[in-house]
């Protein structure tokens, strides 16, 4: 129980900056209303050839969107000089970092929102019969983002180059989610029933499992470092 | 360190029977095993791809056991090796690279090898190093069979696909020895670069 106060701490206290200050959520915002208009004009205005890229477009949004969102994820606490505060808050070490997912994870799933409802009105989707199997999609892919995020943005924290280093480390980590996603959006934008996608939910299942444990188990490392 | 001048000895014999190994696996693999029905002599790549991607997963192997061995014990020479496994098993997926292979799997040494090369502390750099080596080595399962399945459409595979079921027997001898062979090349690369390694950190002897 304990725990998860500790967690909901912090998370209440990175949302309540970000909803006053409201700086990463309004950029995010623009960022993702920008991002549907180079795709289109990037695809050109041929509306099959968009609506075949679709998933994939949307999961670019999401995970180019999210790496910003990510990225910034201890900004507050090393610009402001509070990361030796954070790394002396008392209790374990992982509740920081659950604590800190959950911010983002919300953060996340803010900006997809209105990312998917942006894309739903300009490529004409039918999102409300898509809506239980896309949210369970995004969810799984969004976790998965995020976990893997949240720590290596501890990470590169105070590495040089950390704008740099961060996306390259994450990236590659995310082939498995990336894939996983836009093959089961695909499906559920073409209105497949879920179980034709079951084999791709599982492998995300399991990935957002390991990514969780090991961040878990290996924040107090990072937070030291 | 267990790991130290006696070795040096064995560190060469293992040098000898790799290039041993190797020479016999390329007789085997060009010379002696017949020419594959179906795919001609196209096929013989195998004898280079499989073992080297197989030394692949060792070498993560090691990084993903030594990252945690260091977590746990926090002893230099554990990073060491994750850092040396890492470097060399890097090499060998730039030869899977080379005979044809997954995308997802080539760029996995080379982001690890720059964290490492960002980071000048050596403590905080076998931090970093140890958790990124442990994700990215359990990400490569996900990874495998991801790409695979996204390259198979809807057909998920019940196996570790590389080598094919029905393997006539001199087929997979000359795999045997070519993988012997790579094992060994791979362990005698690995001594070596540990001994860099520690000579670089502690001075010359």
């Amino acid at each position: 129980m304990r725990f998860v106060r500790r967690a909901w701490i912090l998370a209440w206290k990175d949302l309540t900056i970000e909803w006053r200050a409201k700086e990463t959520l309004n950029s995010l915002f623009f960022f993702a209303l920008l991002l549907i208009f180079l795709f289109q004009f990037a695809l050109g205005p041929d509306r099959e050839r968009l609506s075949a890229a679709l998933p994939g477009l949307l999961w670019l949004g999401f995970i180019l969107s999210g790496l910003l969102g990510l990225g910034r994820t201890f900004a507050g606490e090393r610009d402001n000089d509070c990361w030796d505060g954070l790394r002396l808050a008392p209790g374990e070490k992982s509740a920081i970092y659950v604590g800190k997912l959950a911010g983002n994870l919300l953060l996340m799933l803010a900006v997809e929102a209105i990312f998917l409802l942006l894309f739903g009105v300009f490529f004409d989707l039918d999102l409300v019969a898509a809506l239980p199997g896309l949210a369970l999609v995004v969810g799984l892919g969004t976790l998965g983002l995020a976990a893997v995020g949240t720590l290596f943005a501890a990470m590169t924290a105070h590495v040089r180059a950390r704008e740099l280093l961060f996306p390259v480390l994450v990236l590659p980590v995310e082939v498995p989610v990336l894939l996983g996603t836009v093959k089961a959006t695909e499906a559920v934008l073409l209105g497949e029933p879920l179980g034709s996608v079951a084999h791709w939910l599982k492998l995300l299942a399991v990935a957002n499992v390991i990514y969780l444990t090991i961040g878990v188990l290996t924040f107090d490392v990072v937070l030291d470092g | 360190m267990w790991f130290s001048t006696g070795s040096r000895r064995l560190t060469r014999v293992l040098g000898w029977l790799a290039a041993l190994g190797l020479l016999a696996g390329l007789v085997l693999a060009l010379g002696v095993a017949p020419r594959e029905v179906s795919q001609g002599d196209v096929q013989r790549i195998m004898y280079l791809h499989v073992p080297s991607i197989l030394t692949a997963y060792l070498a993560f192997a090691i990084v993903l056991v030594a990252s945690l061995g260091y977590l746990v014990s926090r002893r230099q020479a554990w990073d060491r090796w994750a850092g040396s496994a890492a470097e060399i098993g890097t090499l060998f997926t730039g030869l899977t690279l080379a005979s044809g292979s997954l995308w997802g799997k080539p760029t996995w040494g080379t982001w690890y090898l720059m964290l490492r090369g960002m980071i000048d502390e050596a403590e905080r750099r076998a931090q970093f190093a140890a958790v990124l080596g442990i994700v990215a080595a359990l990400n490569i399962p996900l990874v495998h069979f991801s790409v695979l399945w996204w390259r198979t459409l809807h057909q998920p595979p019940t196996l570790l696909r590389p080598v094919p079921a029905a393997l006539a027997g001199i087929f997979r001898f000359t795999l045997g020895v070519n993988w012997v062979a790579f094992t060994l090349l791979f362990a005698y690369l690995l001594a070596k670069r540990i001994r860099v390694g520690r000579l670089s950190e502690e001075g010359l002897p």
